[in-house]
């Protein structure tokens, strides 16, 4: 079936209404690049000044601790919980998957309910487990709550049902271990599942605000967002710094979808389309 | 005859695997989830002050929320933002998705991401950013508003409280609308092509072939958005605490439930009363979301 490309008028213009509204969707993100340059003439010029200068990404790095720590924790812990949830969600997503076993409708049963309870009800007695463990003001207090993610194990679930049952036998055959054929076999058909899955990962745990604003009391320690969150508030007027340091925020992230963009989205609506 | 041991030690190896598996999930559940949980349940009926201190109070909690102002201040707030979520920006998604779907449409992998950025920057960057864009006089927002209609340069969007949640909205708008329309991009697509054609050789017209194959085909995309975005917009949290300033607005304009259940929980430090909070919090999101999937598999 041949589809008629051609632009008419009226095509041009859906055009044109479409990359003005990007625009405009994008107008917020253009002046916070401007303003990240700007000092004095944050306000008087709308956008680009004609003295763009890197005092504000100077007084980053000259604060106490240094906004490159904030920026190295970040990256830590979002990896960290990224790689821990891809580990554990794709180990249990291959057994629900290819594996027959007793109490598996069950398992299924309790993690789908999980997914319905809003995380909120349980902040004050993880916080008190936590406290009781004496894991506050510690990285191990954010990564191991959320060393589980149940839309992963779905995820892999659902990829991993797709792979042919003979590979796996013939590996078995072959004397491999249960696990080698899960790491060597399994995981390498799943590529694309783990890009997608590991940048949710990552960017979910980059911006996540507030269990780290909740577990972290040493500022060394801060991730970005609590970092940011605190400056808004110690240096609510010291408005270029601010913007530098948000712009440094969201450019990770931004890369990274725009590498993965579109392994980022088959990710998140793969669960939806199956809903 | 007696299988060699090698034989039944792969054996076992294979029939234990699939609960080796699932173990760190299992252990991590139960002690991080399920533990909390149930104790979610006793500490409602608590006061604390603080993790050491806890004291049995009964149904004292849930008596005091009933009067507690605060309280019915955040849970106004709340359901005037969820309202406002769901029938202003969802439109404007699904209107997004269908102008994207055509198929003569040029760029469209730049026009999804220049819609889709503002999600990626997450809410507490957003509200840093925007902090300074609504400030009164000098800011983005009021010096475009006082460009287009003469108006709007002194408009203190995040002093004045009838102004607070309005400014909300507008930021979410512009955080989740291309996210939405992400998901109705892909249901729009989901919907089999062969019925349109079918519906082409039974002579039907543009508007009817909207309704009667596209809507049935993305109605399921529809109600998950839907009720995803209900679910999320009952948990806000992170927005209007940083953009306020680690706080609630003048006069409690930005409190959400989940701001007042984080405010008595870790700045106060009642523990038990905000597990009451929370509690009531998950009866309405599941009551709410129960109604809204009745509703959307009632429809014809």
């Amino acid at each position: 079936m041949t589809f008629d490309r051609t632009l008419t008028g009226p095509r041009v213009l859906v055009h044109l209404l479409l990359a003005a509204m990007a625009a405009g969707m994008l107008v917020p993100l253009f002046w916070l690049g401007c303003a990240a340059f700007k000092d004095q003439d944050m306000f008087s010029v709308l956008f680009w000044s004609p003295h763009p200068t890197v005092r504000n990404l100077q007084k980053l790095l000259q604060l106490q601790p240094t906004f490159l720590r904030y920026l190295l924790n970040s990256f830590f812990l979002a990896a960290t919980v990224a790689m821990t949830q891809l580990f554990f969600s794709a180990l249990a997503g291959f057994a629900l998957a290819k594996y027959r076993f007793r109490g598996r409708t069950l398992l299924m049963g309790i993690m789908l309910a999980t997914m319905m309870i809003p995380g909120q009800i349980l902040l004050a007695p993880l916080f008190e487990l936590i406290c009781h463990l004496r894991l506050t003001d510690t990285y191990l207090g954010i990564i191991i709550p959320s060393a589980i993610s149940v839309f992963g194990i779905f995820l892999f679930r659902q990829s991993m049902q797709q792979l042919p049952d003979e590979l796996l036998e013939a590996a078995r055959i072959d004397g491999c271990s249960e696990f080698r054929i899960f790491w060597e076999v399994a995981l390498p058909l799943t590529r694309p599942m783990i890009g997608a899955f590991c940048l949710i990962a990552f960017m979910g745990n980059w911006n996540s605000f507030m269990w780290p604003q909740i577990i972290l009391h040493n500022a060394q320690r801060f991730t970005l967002p609590v970092a940011l969150a605190q400056m808004r508030g110690a240096y609510g007027s010291e408005y270029g710094m601010l913007m530098a340091g948000t712009l440094l925020s969201i450019v990770p992230p931004m890369i990274l979808f725009f590498i993965l963009q579109k392994e980022f989205i088959s990710g998140l609506t793969a669960g939806a389309v199956k809903a | 005859m007696r299988q060699p041991l090698a034989q039944r030690l792969w054996h076992w190896q294979h029939k234990g695997t699939p609960y080796l598996f699932v173990l760190p999930f299992f252990l991590i559940f139960c002690t991080f989830m399920l533990y909390p949980l149930l104790k979610s349940v006793y500490l409602a009926f608590t006061c604390t002050n603080g993790p050491r201190s806890i004291v049995w109070v009964g149904w004292d909690n849930f008596n005091y929320l009933c009067r507690d102002r605060n309280f019915w201040i955040a849970v106004r707030n709340t359901l005037v933002y969820a309202a406002a979520s769901i029938v202003l920006q969802l439109p404007c998604s699904m209107g997004l998705a269908l102008l994207l779907h055509r198929q003569w449409l040029r760029g469209r992998t730049l026009l999804r991401f220049a819609f889709f950025a503002p999600y990626l920057c997450g809410q507490v960057f957003v509200a840093v950013l925007f902090s300074v864009l609504f400030v009164p006089r000098f800011g983005l927002i009021n010096r475009l508003l006082q460009l287009v209609s003469g108006h709007g340069l002194e408009l203190r969007w995040l002093g004045e409280p009838s102004l607070v949640m309005p400014a909300l909205i507008i930021v979410t708008l512009w955080l989740y609308t291309g996210f939405n329309m992400i998901y109705f991009l892909a249901a729009l697509q989901n919907v089999d092509q062969g019925l349109y054609e079918a519906a082409d050789i039974d002579g039907a017209n543009a508007w009817q072939k909207f309704r009667h194959v596209t809507m049935p085909g993305i109605k399921p995309i529809v109600v998950f958005v839907v009720v995803m975005s209900t679910i999320g917009s009952f948990q806000l949290f992170e927005l209007p605490f940083v953009l306020l300033n680690n706080g609630s607005g003048v006069n409690q304009a930005g409190l959400t439930i989940v701001m007042y259940l984080y405010q008595t929980g870790f700045e106060t430090g009642n523990l038990g009363y905000a597990a009451a909070i929370g509690w009531v919090l998950v009866l309405l999101i599941m009551s709410i979301s129960a109604l809204q999937l009745r509703l959307g598999r009632s429809q014809p």
